[in-house]
């Protein structure tokens, strides 16, 4: 398979953006398993809407370009269709930990399997630079101008608490590394939460901060739950704090699509079945 | 007789609605057609739960009667609310062991419960005495209320029969009610003609989150998921259902999902979604009272204007709008197969009067639709999922499909499936959209998109939509009027309905909602409606009340 992977349409992220990074390493990845066999019309990307999700119109496989904070149950939808292809999630943070949340927690909870890959840049970059659910406490953005009163949401913490089987984060500066914890979330059979910390070079370039504080975990027993807690909650998303990058979480348990792997032949029996259930009517 | 009307009537928690399915059974079984509405408040005890079950000779009946021949009384409650139903040849059988003040003197007291507790059985199983009492009264043999009952009490069976059998001996005929030599139909609610008509169109998966009137469906096909092969999801809200709905499409599996008024307010942003996508979906919309919650277990038809319209942006869909439980069968199978072929949504606007009430169906009635198959992509050239094609559909082409890549996308795209905003770009697919629209019409006007009943001479025609139509064809037999109901209502077939009319000087239009909105549509078509009947308070027009209503208006 020599296909490029990329499309041809006009790339319009900022220079600097964290999502060419992002892009890059799931390109990188898809080829990979390409090479090693997986056919490629088995991957399905979904995405959200931001500027994270133009990734749909550039790399050249499946994609369901969904609408804000939808991409779960659009993959969700296309995962019961078919529990042999590859599905993964493009979305924003701004996208998933608001509108979307609901349905992020309820993939969790059901252990669908799917490649959850969060765009997180901490802002809404393509609404031009809001607040969003992951922004420090006193960010101040264009929707508040004060500085926000809440504190952010700690994603990796809530998808443990929801039940996710693996949950990792990444960080777009760090792309080995990315690339590794994104294969090994398509490997994973069942739900694979990965945060990725991504620079928006125009709204909030954390850069510096990020540079100075992530580091990798190592020697983490990730089947260990209460470990993975702690490490979780080591940064808060506000607080100065080293920053943990890797799998923090793995557990193999039953996956929600095994139980409708069910397949049908178009227009097999069905007039049959119908008349069957009608007869049972009159007691037949 | 031509006709005999039961009711029954206790708590919630009674068993209202499976005593008066039994009866309905046991009727059918005696030859008769069945058509029973059901009544009760949005609680799981208490209140008062009522059921009317007609018995006709005649085919087809879709209403029911304000009197009652029969009436069956599990607590006072229901002879106090009842009292104007009844006629001095009713035949009142209560439950003496409850009713004690106002019982009728030339009632037939039953002591249920005391039955009941002597059989050792418990408290729901004074139904069955109940029917046993009732079955007896009007010369119902033993044996056919023996076998119904023993197909529709599958647990306790041994029980149940004994206890019925007390009620039949604790009370004396009354009546004969004649058995006919009618062979029995299916008993089914339009919730499950829906269904039925889905599935054998081929549906693949139904995705539902509950809400009343429309929960009906998601029992019925989860519990007949397994031996029909079919995905049955219920997720975390509408605004998952209907995007799931898609996923599943675009993986190529025909999907339909189902709710009600307050369900679909949050399925519009994802029937937008289906117009700019083009994905297929199925959207079952079953009206009760509104605005908001309204009132949850009654019927109103308050909803056209905004299921034929909602979702931002403009885009063509299918609207159907069956009256009766052949119709919805027929409409159902189509409504998949319309949506596939035409890569649009298509909707089937029922209410709670059809969804649950229960009809008799006759299997040889209506068409059966089976699936349609769709022209798929032929691999001859590199795939393009908005292709620009003659009647604006692009050939389909499912993941995975080797050497196809698939793209769709909810933002303006080229024919790629790309994002786009280049004017000449977004101008062309908008009118690709649109050219699906001459194609639809063409494909209703085809359908017989006007229903026509009563006298089709007549120069008066009651116009109506959904399940109104049951009681107004009724309404036009007995005064000799013309019935035109039309079951498509977007692409509005203004041709068929003006043919369907002609000939008319005076249009009566009959609509449970307070504004007229099917006399609007046909106004913006330049039909002009001389009268209307409107009601709004939840309940059905029994069919005296409609005939007095329409004499009213002058027929
Ligand atoms: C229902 C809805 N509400 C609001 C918007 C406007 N909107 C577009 S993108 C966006 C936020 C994007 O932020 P994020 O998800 O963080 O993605 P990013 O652009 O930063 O990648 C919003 C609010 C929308 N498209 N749809
Ligand atoms: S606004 Fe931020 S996230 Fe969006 S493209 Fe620019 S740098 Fe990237």
């Amino acid at each position: 398979m020599s296909r490029s992977l990329i499309t041809e349409a006009r790339n319009t992220w900022c220079p600097g953006c964290g999502n060419f990074a992002i892009e890059h390493a799931l390109k990188t990845v898809i080829a990979a398993r390409i090479e090693e066999g997986f056919p490629p019309e088995k991957f399905v990307l979904v995405t959200g809407i931001g500027c994270h999700a133009k990734i749909a119109d550039y790399l050249d496989i499946n994609s369901f370009y969904a609408i804000h904070g939808r991409t779960i149950p659009v993959a969700t939808g296309i995962k019961l269709a078919n529990p042999d292809l590859c599905v993964i999630c493009c979305a924003g943070d701004g996208d998933c930990y608001a509108e979307g949340l609901d349905h992020l927690i309820f993939a969790a909870k059901r252990n669908i399997d799917l490649t959850m890959i969060v765009h997180n840049n901490r802002v809404y970059g393509l609404t031009t630079g809001q607040y969003t659910p992951t922004s420090p406490l006193h960010f101040k953005g264009r929707s508040t101008p004060g500085g926000t009163e809440e504190k952010p949401l700690n994603p990796p913490a809530l998808m443990l608490a929801s039940g996710a089987t693996m949950v990792a984060r990444a960080y777009t500066r760090k792309l080995d590394h990315l690339q590794a914890v994104i294969r090994e979330g398509m490997e994973h059979p069942g739900f694979a939460f990965i945060d990725v910390l991504q620079i928006c070079a125009s709204f909030f370039n954390m850069t510096d901060y990020y540079n100075e504080r992530v580091y990798t975990i190592k020697e983490h027993d990730s089947s260990d739950f209460w470990r993975a807690w702690q490490k979780v909650r080591e940064w808060d998303y506000s607080a100065d704090a080293p920053i943990a990058l890797g799998t923090f979480y793995k557990s193999v348990e039953p996956v929600f699509n095994d139980k409708f792997r069910i397949t049908r032949q178009p227009g097999e029996g069905r007039e049959q079945a119908v008349r069957k259930l009608l007869e049972r009517r009159i007691g037949r | 007789m031509e006709d005999f009307s039961v009711l029954i009537g206790g708590k919630a928690g009674d068993g209202i609605n499976r005593a008066g399915f039994v009866i309905g059974r046991i009727l059918s079984r005696m030859g008769y057609r069945i058509y029973m509405y059901y009544d009760y408040p949005s609680l799981i005890r208490g209140g008062h739960n009522f059921a009317i079950v007609r018995a006709s000779r005649h085919t087809g009946i879709a209403s029911h009667h304000f009197t009652v021949d029969c009436i069956l009384a599990l607590d006072q409650a229901t002879l106090l609310r009842h009292a104007g139903r009844q006629t001095p040849a009713t035949i009142a059988i209560f439950n003496s062991d409850s009713v004690k003040a106002g019982a009728p003197a030339a009632g037939l007291a039953v002591p249920l419960e005391t039955i009941t507790k002597e059989e050792d059985g418990i408290s729901i199983m004074a139904n069955s005495c109940l029917i046993g009492a009732f079955c007896r009264a009007t010369g119902i043999p033993w044996d056919i209320a023996a076998t119904v009952l023993g197909e529709e009490m599958p647990r306790e069976t041994e029980k149940n029969l004994s206890i019925a059998r007390r009620g039949f001996d604790a009370v004396q005929e009354r009546y004969i009610l004649p058995k006919r030599e009618a062979p029995e139909v299916p008993l089914i609610t339009g919730n499950e003609a829906i269904s039925l008509g889905l599935l054998q169109a081929g549906l693949d998966a139904y995705v539902s989150y509950p809400m009343t009137p429309s929960s009906g469906i998601l029992h019925f096909l989860a519990e007949v998921a397994g031996e029909t092969r079919l995905k049955v999801i219920h997720p975390e809200s509408e605004i998952a259902v209907i995007l799931m709905a898609q996923g599943f499409a675009f993986a190529g599996s025909r999907t339909a999902v189902g709710t009600s008024g307050g369900g679909f307010c949050l399925m519009t942003e994802g029937v937008s979604m289906a117009g700019m996508t083009e994905v297929p979906v199925t959207i079952v919309v079953s009206q009760r009272p509104g605005p908001s919650t309204g009132v949850p277990t009654y019927t109103a038809q308050g909803d056209l204007a905004f299921v034929l319209s909602a979702g931002q942006g403009e885009f063509p869909r299918f609207v159907f709008a069956p009256a009766d439980p052949a119709q919805a069968f027929e409409w159902a199978g189509r409504a998949l197969n319309l949506s596939w072929k035409y890569q649009v949504p298509s909707f089937i606007l029922v209410d709670k009067t059809l969804s649950e009430g229960t009809f008799s169906f006759d299997p040889e009635e209506p068409e059966w639709t089976g699936e349609d198959p769709i022209p798929c992509w032929d691999g001859t050239h590199p795939y393009r999922r908005y292709a620009e094609s003659e009647g604006g559909v692009s050939p389909i082409c499912h993941v995975p499909t080797a050497g196809a890549v698939v793209k769709v996308n909810s933002y303006a795209h080229d024919e790629d499936g790309i994002t786009t905003e280049d004017r000449d770009l977004i101008a062309r697919l908008v009118e690709k959209r649109m050219q699906k629209s001459p194609g639809m019409l063409a494909e209703v006007e085809a359908l017989h998109p006007v229903g026509i009943s009563g006298d089709p001479t007549a120069s008066t025609a009651i116009l109506c939509w959904g399940s109104t139509a049951g009681t107004c064809r009724e309404v036009a037999d007995i005064i000799g009027l013309r019935v035109v109901q039309p079951v498509v209502l977007s692409p509005f077939p203004a041709r068929a309905l003006r043919d369907a009319l002609a000939g008319v000087s005076r249009i009566i239009s009959v609509e449970d909602n307070a504004e007229g909105q099917l006399a609007s549509l046909a106004g913006a078509h330049g039909i002009d409606i001389s009268a209307q009947i409107l009601r709004y308070d939840g309940r059905p027009h029994a069919l005296e009340e409609l005939r007095d209503r329409v004499l009213e208006v002058g027929a």
